[in-house]
């Protein structure tokens, strides 16, 4: 069906410009290594992803509270075929975590075979930069090999 | 709220549908399902169109005007419904309130839905968007498929679901497929050639995918008043519809092998037609992937929590099984136009609530005359649950 006739639409380039002003702590916190999370001082209900604002009590007065490292892996996924704007990257692992706080994560998993990845398994929850400059967080194995 | 009836379906092939533009497709539901009812566009008093690629996988930005203009429609209440891959069902249920309210007495539901207008990998670029954004898509790459795999390593993991289990929802749906002249795919498949074909997202396959497809579907819906008016032969009932929807991060749902909003929209959609699982004598629901269809027999209530495996083992969602499900390919081998699923199933439950399938190896038995259609938007985010009755 390729070769149907067709008329080649107008080029359209986007990209947004996502303010991150209400959470730029948790921004800044990656670049410092750690993970952060909100909680809301009035119903001390905790956020992550962080979040400015509460649904819970409608209340905006939150804290910043750093995040253990352990979490207890829920379920993951080895991803082959990668979007556009993923295509420069090697196939890659993504995972869900539940930490003791009770909130869950979802983050790269990094250093694990696929093989070797088991849903309940235990990981360490690492704030990182990417080779490319950026801030983002990972799963990553207790002991270094 | 009045007693509102299926007047009127019609479903376009489905498939790679370059041959045609977005209103031209549209035209190929809407002609059939008005000649169906038996009515005029000018009869028609409101739509809803359900379609979700609007300026993104398609050029056009409001397909609803132009859907409608296209098909002699202009002038009538308009409206785009945006439920994901729920939004066709979220139509139907704009459509179905309007007439229920009393505003109208005819109203058209409408899916259209154009995704081979871009590439493969711009498809997924957009599709793997329709998350969190942000926290999902931009931060770490997750497509479509990767949400779905997701839930089935977690369900593998929680109640020893295999990837042949998976294969065999594909090569059921492909078997049904294979008869039905409107599928996307309609060739059988094997569990060898599912489990060999590549990975997509670990633990899923290609064939455990549904395709990129394009196609519309049309239902009219009108009072009971205007259905006997028109002496409908066989009006289909609209017994109740149930709806629900799911956080946008993954991370804040509880577990991830079942879709909470599937088992809310159920329980509501069952209470409101006053109808149970078992009473239902077939039923479509959101096979997106193969764990979405297992997960959808226990989130709908086809069989207990962690049993959906066992029900596909043993060929109770086949025809002269315990409940037919997807047994017009499903959105796995019939296609999966977005913004049109959610029609297109309500146009295969009345066929078959009529007795007029197409092919008449594919019409399911039917014993209590009900319907049951479980649409997902999203992985999760939406979910509605539509039962039909003769
Ligand atoms: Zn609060």
């Amino acid at each position: 069906m390729a070769s149907m006739p067709s008329l080649k639409s107008r080029e359209i380039k986007i990209v947004h410009n996502m303010p991150i002003s209400k959470t730029l702590p948790f921004w800044e916190g990656l670049k410092q290594g750690k993970v952060l999370a909100t909680k809301c001082k009035k119903c001390e209900t905790l956020y992550f992803p962080p979040s400015a604002d509460c649904p819970n009590c409608l209340s905006s007065d939150m804290e910043w509270i750093e995040l253990s490292d352990e979490a207890e892996i829920e379920t993951f996924t080895h991803v082959v075929i990668r979007p556009t704007s993923f295509q420069q990257y090697k196939p890659y692992t993504v995972a869900i975590g539940r930490l003791k706080e009770g909130v869950k994560v979802l983050a790269w998993l990094t250093g694990f075979k696929l093989s070797q990845i088991k849903v309940g398994m235990k990981v360490k929850l690492t704030a990182k930069i990417t080779p490319e400059g950026n801030p983002t967080y990972a799963f990553t194995p207790f002991e270094e090999k | 709220m009045r007693k509102v009836a299926i007047i009127g379906v019609g479903n376009s092939k489905f498939g790679n549908r370059n041959d045609v533009n977005l209103t031209e497709l549209a035209f190929e539901a809407v002609k059939p399902a008005l000649e169906d009812a038996g009515i005029v566009a000018k009869d028609v008093e409101f739509m809803a169109l359900g379609s979700v690629g609007a300026g993104a996988w398609y050029a056009e930005l409001l397909p609803a005007v132009v859907a409608a203009e296209y098909c002699g429609l202009t002038g009538i209440g308009l409206v785009r419904c945006e439920a994901a891959c729920a939004s066709g069902s979220a139509a139907f249920l704009s459509a179905y309130s309007v007439v229920a309210s009393g505003q109208a007495e005819i109203a058209m539901a409408l899916g259209v839905e154009k995704m081979r207008e871009v590439d493969t990998s711009t498809a997924m670029e957009w599709i793997g968007r329709a998350g969190y954004y942000i926290w999902e898509f931009h931060n770490f790459g997750l497509t479509f498929p990767a949400y779905y795999a997701l839930y089935a390593s977690a369900h593998m993991a929680k109640y020893d679901t295999t990837e042949e289990d998976l294969a065999l929802v594909a090569v059921k749906n492909h078997k049904y497929g294979a008869m039905n002249p409107l599928a996307h795919f309609q060739k059988k498949i094997t569990v060898d050639e599912v489990l060999s074909s590549m990975v997509i997202s670990y633990p899923l396959k290609l064939y455990d995918c549904c395709p990129m497809t394009d196609g519309s579907a049309a239902i009219i819906l009108a009072s009971e008043e205007k259905t006997k008016e028109l002496g409908i032969d066989t009006p289909i009932w609209v017994a109740g519809i149930g709806y629900s929807s799911g956080t946008a991060n993954l991370s804040r749902r509880k577990n991830y092998v079942g879709l909470e909003t599937s088992v809310l929209a159920s329980k509501r959609a069952f209470k409101a037609a006053h109808v149970t699982p078992d009473q239902v004598d077939v039923a479509e629901v959101h096979d997106c992937f193969t764990i979405a269809e297992i997960m959808a027999y226990e989130d709908v209530g086809f069989c207990k929590k962690g049993e959906g495996a066992k029900l596909i083992r043993e060929g109770q969602t086949e025809i002269g099984g315990k409940i037919p499900v997807n047994i017009d390919g499903g959105l796995k081998a019939k296609g999966h136009p977005i913004g049109t699923t959610g029609c297109s199933m309500i146009y295969e439950l009345t066929k078959q609530l009529r007795e007029e399938t197409i092919q008449k190896s594919r019409q399911a038995p039917l014993k209590n005359y009900i319907g049951l259609a479980h649409n997902v938007g999203g992985t999760g985010h939406y979910c509605y649950v539509t039962i039909l009755r003769r």
